[in-house]
């Protein structure tokens, strides 16, 4: 494919779109799909099919529209209305009453001016809700393989890698490591052979923006992969997603196949020198996994456990060749970028933190989903702004991010700027983009009990720390708990976690003792109230605290 | 090849670039704990006993897998560190079930040595007894998994040097272990080569010979060297030959 054939397939597509009188989008990704979804697409085309409406309004199924716990959605993209809880009656009424009648179906109308909406800015889930997640055309129609072209056909690899660096993007898997430096030095590491790697094992319970973005726009990913490899001069990528993303993956080969089939992936893209191709790799459903150099010894069909760094991937990664790891959302930003440089993406978020960072608002919250906001925003304003606050009736306690290899952020770190700097100085971090958020009715031992047990799972026995003092620290966490805890227990708890911190092999023990120790620096009492516990002790955060207050 | 100069605890060293800070930190006498490190084996990391101090990073790093750099000023045996080793030999005292008591290489074991030299009086973790097979159905030799401390040496050993590939590790975590072939006996594995040089290179009573009591048996690694350096130069090749 030509760029003038690219821009040829946008003009048809939009020509053909705009043939309809309407466009009902509905939400195909797993959240949606989960509680009805499916059903409802089809009762929407057969409320179609009866009235034969079928040429006159086109029906897509998109990515996530980011209401999840509002599902399933639909919505009618002439005029914006969102419809929530959509059942096959619903969708019936949508279709005879909207769209034939022309008037709302008023008790499933999504408040669109809510702050939920208007408090987001939308880079990677731009196409989330509009696109149809199947067709390739669609996503060009949108503006896709745009940013590609112009790469291949109008800039120097070196260049694109300047643009990235311009960006100021920072690798979204939780790290922060500048993106635009990484791929300057896999650029220049020596070697014929370059690979570039997308890590898409999203494992961090709560977390699931990876795979909205492979479930709702997989173009973007696989456009982002290939723009990094003109970049570094790779010609082979390999996505590693986890077993347990069966839509990602189904939706990322269908994805693959129609961009090799239209030329945007293969031998001379855009009739130039640059040949590129992608090729699915999946996990088997270890945590460790999304580890990079464990990930890249897994691609490998090795068993996977992480190796020490350095040498790090860009100099020494698959099959010892460099390699570019980026996440599924860094890459997600990489087609904008080129697209609209990479001054605009700085010119979003704050200074050291650009653009804008997906999360998934998970826990005690009224708006559980997917949101996108610009880097830099007071949590406060995710919390309850976006989020809606806390359930009736209780308050706000904390909100961890960075899943069990972050912290939690008490209610004093409300106004806290949510950046990468300012996460770390209260001990959380980033992270890849889970907020759980925990109100007055959680107990913070439960929480780092919890994630502490993920990590005694997760652990992949490698190094001596890890593999027994996650155990330990587990021990220590349950003995407290149960009311069985001494002092000197505690000082055991803070000794061990400072030590598995330190001496851990890999991230995933260096930071297991992070939730830990987050929870005890601003939860001390609740450890503290635990221990020799008197007969009849009730622990906050229990249902029976209010009966005690009063 | 260059040669760099760096300090390691207050000592002027010199070093080879593609050397680790273990090997120059040996060939200037400065000894740094070690399990999961032999010299002959591809280096791991994973015991975390050979952690050192790099002026200028809060983190730490494992001599047998750090390279030196030029001016790097490093610290191998500082409070912190002596702290976590001696915690690191407790975890494994507390992970396994270790009675030296009973074991064929009591007083020839190099936990126990490590148990000494890290000065560990006693183990405040909770012991976790985890309840481990013992298999004896090679013709030879024994596996006890109770006394394994899973440094993979045996591993490493029956890949990189003998080839046959019999050990690997199963599970994961705490679950870690062992394993023959694919999970099958010792002694009906059909890559196994009997050629026992795991058993040498054990640290522990994991892999023992048979017809060894108590404190009997000594293990030897120094083979290790001179296998892996006569076929690295080729020495033996050609002994029978008419070539040169």
């Amino acid at each position: 494919m030509t760029v003038e054939e690219l821009r040829e397939v946008a003009e048809t597509e939009r020509a053909r779109q705009g043939n309809f009188r309407h466009r009902i989008t509905y939400c195909s990704a797993a959240g949606c799909a989960s509680c009805g979804g499916i059903a409802v697409h089809e009762a929407l085309a057969k409320a179609l099919k009866a009235r034969n409406l079928e040429n006159e309004v086109e029906l897509a199924g998109t990515g996530c529209m980011g209401l999840c716990g509002e599902g399933p959605l639909v919505r009618i993209v002439g005029d914006g209305t969102l419809y929530q809880r959509v059942d096959v009656a619903v969708a019936e009424k949508i279709i005879e009453e909207h769209i034939v009648q022309g008037k709302k179906v008023a008790e499933n109308l999504v408040d669109t001016t809510d702050p939920f909406f208007a408090s987001q800015v939308k880079i990677v889930l731009e196409n989330c809700g509009t696109t149809d997640s199947e067709k390739i055309d669609d996503y060009i129609a949108a503006g896709g393989y745009e940013a590609l072209a112009k790469a291949v056909t109008e800039l120097q690899p070196a260049g694109v890698v300047e643009e990235i660096r311009k960006s100021g993007l920072r690798g979204r898997g939780g790290a922060g490591y500048p993106t635009g430096l990484k791929w300057g030095i896999v650029r220049k590491a020596p070697g014929e052979q370059k690979y570039v790697v997308c890590n898409a094992d999203e494992g961090d319970p709560g977390a699931f923006m990876d795979r909205s973005v492979l479930e709702g726009d997989p173009h973007r990913v696989l456009e982002g992969m290939a723009i990094g490899g003109y970049a570094v001069g790779a010609s082979q990528g390999f996505i590693y997603v986890r077993a347990e993303y069966p839509l990602a993956i189904e939706r990322l080969r269908l994805a693959i196949k129609h961009a090799e089939r239209a030329g945007l992936l293969g031998n001379r893209i855009f009739d130039s020198q640059f040949n590129f191709r992608i090729d699915i790799r999946i996990g088997a459903g270890a945590f460790v996994c999304g580890e990079e150099t464990a990930l890249i010894r897994s691609i490998e069909g090795k068993r996977g456990r992480p190796r020490p760094r350095p040498p790090y991937p860009s100099e020494k990664g698959l099959w010892g060749a460099p390699t570019l790891i980026n996440n599924v959302e860094t890459f997600a930003n990489i087609a904008p970028i080129i697209r609209k440089g990479g001054a605009w993406f700085a010119a979003i978020g704050t200074p050291k933190s650009t653009g804008t960072k997906v999360f998934a608002l998970a826990g005690k919250i009224r708006n559980t989903g997917l949101i996108e906001v610009p880097m830099g925003i007071p949590l406060r304003k995710i919390i309850f702004d976006i989020g809606g606050g806390t359930p009736e009736g209780t308050t706000f306690k904390a909100a961890q991010t960075g899943g069990p290899s972050g912290g939690c952020i008490p209610a004093e770190s409300l106004d806290l700027p949510v950046d990468y700097e300012s996460l770390a100085t209260v001990g959380s971090i980033m992270g890849s983009g889970g907020l759980i958020v925990m109100d007055s009715t959680s107990n913070m031992v439960d929480v780092a009990k919890y994630f502490m047990e993920f990590c005694v799972d997760e652990s992949c026995g490698k190094c001596v720390p890890c593999r027994v003092g996650t155990v330990h620290i587990h021990g220590l966490l349950e003995k407290i708990s149960e009311g069985r805890g001494t002092t000197d227990d505690l000082a055991l708890l803070e000794e061990l976690c400072q030590m598995v911190k330190d001496t851990s092999l890999c991230g995933l023990g260096q930071s297991a003792p992070n939730p830990v120790l987050s929870t005890l620096r601003f939860f001390r009492n609740e450890y503290t109230e635990l221990l020799h516990a008197p007969e009849g002790y009730v622990p906050s955060g229990t249902a029976n605290e209010k009966s005690i207050a009063q | 090849m260059a040669i760099l100069t760096l300090t390691i605890n207050g000592e002027h060293v010199s070093g080879k670039d593609d050397e680790s800070l273990l090997a120059i930190a040996e060939q200037h006498g400065i000894r740094i704990p070690t399990l999961c490190h032999l010299d002959g084996l591809s280096d791991v990391g994973a015991c975390r006993l050979c952690l050192v101090e790099i002026e200028g990073t809060p983190r730490l790093f494992p001599a047998c897998t750090t390279k030196p750099r030029e001016g790097m000023v490093v610290s191998t045996d500082t409070e912190r560190l002596r702290k976590y080793r001696r915690m690191i030999i407790e975890f494994l005292a507390s992970e396994g079930n270790h009675q030296c008591a009973v074991c064929v290489v009591n007083n020839h074991c190099e936990l126990q040595n490590m148990a000494y030299e890290t000065a560990l009086t006693h183990v405040s973790v909770p012991y976790l007894y985890p309840k481990k097979e013992l298999d004896a159905s090679h013709e030879n030799f024994i596996i006890d998994r109770n006394r394994c401390i899973l440094c993979t040496r045996c591993v490493r050993v029956c890949h990189e040097v003998e080839g046959a590939h019999t050990w690997d590790i199963a599970g994961r975590g705490i679950d870690c272990e062992i394993i023959s072939d694919l999970n099958q006996p010792w002694g009906t594995s059909e890559s196994c080569t009997s050629c026992g040089k795991c058993v040498l290179v054990c640290p522990t009573g994991a892999l023992i010979e048979k017809g060894e009591a108590v404190s009997e048996m000594e293990k030897k690694t120094d083979f290790l060297r001179y296998i892996v350096t006569a076929r690295q130069k080729r020495e033996w090749v050609n002994l029978d030959s008419d070539e040169e």
